[in-house]
């Protein structure tokens, strides 16, 4: 995948789709890769779980993070950073753009849109979990993906299947969700360009493009 | 349905009050319960319901007193400043006694406070809150299930003995993401001829009211709802015992701070720490009784609260002050630690005998 990686990889989805945990890994899994990478939190709606939980493991990575001056405080103001135009119109290294959830979500990424049609070396993906109670079937995700475009004003180019259950997720739950990862991807016309899980689990998966994850612990994880 | 699903707390508390045949929803946004009004937007209108978000929280609480009325189930949610602003409207349905479910996803106070979780709003929701003699039914989930099954429960205790409910949920368990199970529940049948729904001039109006002019009638009134208040005591306590059976220390906690010391009791046991937890899940009424006969043979507990010591009071007078009761808390927002939790115990452990 790192190979082909585009200039601009932009993440976004419905809400709570995992959409932030798939940018960190694969910000850390193009800098593994040994690419110049920065990422970029564009999230101005949820006030939680963001990307700037991960800033410690980005920065030993030398991932430089861009996000809201008020990100993970208590000052809930849906502003963007302004160095966020500098990522999409310097060009010498890779980008990832966290968008936040559905269209709403979505509406912030508008605004650099035409400096990423103007280059044209992106790939923006739609991250879906198929265990979300709003996009259960490929129908309503599709639902989602169209709400997205028409609020950024730019199509997806892939879709990352990213159906979990948590903690709690086994092979067989991912599995179950392949055909209707494959239904979205006709319906929508769009490859699937990898399926996302938690390593663990990764390693018990058959499907191909299979892309593991580290996910973080959380401190009211019962470990019994 | 009951296949497993991912969601949020909040969300998994939308969807069950709709599978709970809750088809009136009236809130106004703040964080950190959004997604659940958010969820009610997209769900209501799709299945004939009502969503509605009002000019305020004051313009809510009196709305869901209005359908409340009319015998329907019908709720509300925010978060502390929120409810502190519903608190005029509560006050007034329980004193009409009717059934509602009122949703907190506590934040840090007092005042505008933070966005971050927080339990400091035990003594409004379990003291009453709003004025007169009062009592909330008040529900304690620990993870995103049981925000959705104490969801169900809430309406339903809400209308078998027709007082209010609250669901006091924090930040956290609004925000964490888990798998959860929802089934369409067949509410349980209650007696709504109190309602207001129209006679069809064949039978004499009904009144929906807390108004009386008549001291004597209002004092029968209070003595009457106090007479259910009994009855929900009598029978409707919950709660969850941890490894209590040989425990010589007790924790006592509930929602997120539950889940917190959860993980330090097992620890603790590895140290060779006699300790278990009870965990309140109704905090009104409070477990009193199992309390108390836990003061038999525990030698001290340690109440774990994401507040300045709220819920504590509530031990020592269910225990009678019979053993020591300490505390361990963080307030403002932030959250005790398991190894904070951990070193709590042990110093319990060590200077208690």
């Amino acid at each position: 995948m790192s190979a082909m990686a585009k200039r601009i990889t932009i993440f976004a989805g419905h809400y709570g789709s995992g959409k932030t945990n798939l940018a960190v890994n694969y910000a850390l899994h193009l800098r593994r890769a040994g690419e110049a990478v920065k990422i970029a939190d564009l999230d101005i709606v949820n006030p939680y779980f963001r990307t700037k939980d991960s800033a410690r493991e980005l920065e030993e990575a030398g991932i430089p993070l861009i996000s809201p001056a008020f990100a993970n405080s208590n000052v809930d103001l849906p502003a963007l950073p302004q160095e966020i135009y500098g990522l999409v119109q310097q060009r010498d290294f890779k980008v990832i753009l966290d968008v936040g959830g559905d269209d709403r979500g979505a509406y912030a990424l508008g605004r650099y849109v035409p400096y990423i049609l103007e280059e044209n070396d992106y790939e923006m993906i739609f991250v879906t979990n198929f265990y979300r109670p709003l996009t259960t079937t490929p129908e309503d995700a599709l639902e989602v993906m169209r709400e997205i475009e028409d609020a950024c004003k730019i199509r997806f180019t892939a879709i990352a299947n990213n159906s979990n259950l948590g903690n709690l997720t086994t092979a067989q739950n991912v599995e179950a969700t392949r055909e209707k990862a494959q239904t979205l991807s006709r319906l929508s016309g769009l490859p699937i360009l990898m399926t996302s899980a938690q390593q663990e689990v990764a390693r018990n998966l058959s499907c191909d493009n299979i892309f593991p994850m580290i996910l973080q612990e959380k401190y009211y994880d019962i470990k019994e | 349905m009951a296949e497993k699903v991912l969601m949020k707390g909040n969300e998994a508390i939308a969807e069950a009050a709709i599978q709970a045949g809750c088809r009136h929803y009236f809130g106004y946004p703040i964080t950190p319960q959004t997604e659940l009004a958010a969820y009610m937007a997209k769900r209501m209108p799709k299945i004939g319901g009502v969503f509605l978000q009002a000019e305020s929280e004051i313009a809510a609480i009196n709305m869901v007193y209005g359908v409340a009325g009319t015998g329907k189930r019908v709720m509300t949610s925010s978060s502390s400043p929120g409810i502190s602003l519903k608190q005029e409207g509560i006050s007034y349905i329980a004193g009409a006694d009717l059934p509602a479910l009122i949703i907190n996803v506590q934040r840090g106070g007092p005042g505008l406070g933070g966005i971050q979780p927080s339990q400091s709003d035990y003594f409004q929701a379990t003291k009453g809150g709003g004025h007169g003699d009062y009592h909330l039914i008040v529900l304690a989930p620990a993870s995103v299930q049981e925000m959705a099954d104490l969801t169900v429960k809430g309406f339903d205790l809400s209308e078998k003995y027709r007082v209010p409910a609250m669901l006091l949920a924090d930040g956290t368990m609004g925000q964490m993401m888990e798998p959860v199970e929802l089934s369409e529940v067949t509410p349980e049948p209650h007696d709504k001829s109190w309602a207001v729904t129209g006679t069809m001039g064949k039978r004499k109006h009904n009144i929906i009211n807390s108004l009386y002019l008549n001291p004597e009638k209002l004092e029968q009134k209070n003595y009457e709802r106090y007479e259910r208040y009994a009855q929900i005591e009598k029978n409707e306590c919950m709660w969850e015992e941890f490894l209590m059976e040989d425990a010589q220390f007790c924790v006592v906690a509930f929602g997120i701070a539950a889940r917190v010391s959860k993980n330090a009791v097992i620890a603790a046991r590895k140290e060779g720490i006699k300790v278990g937890m009870i965990r309140p899940i109704t905090l009104w009424p409070f477990p009193e009784k199992v309390l108390a006969k836990a003061a038999e043979t525990c030698k001290a507990f340690l109440s774990v609260e994401l507040s300045m010591g709220q819920m504590i009071e509530d031990v020592k007078l269910s225990i009678d002050c019979k053993r020591p009761v300490r505390l361990c808390n963080r307030t403002g927002g932030m959250i005790p630690s398991p190894d904070q939790v951990l070193d709590s115990i042990r110093q319990m452990a060590k200077e208690v005998e």
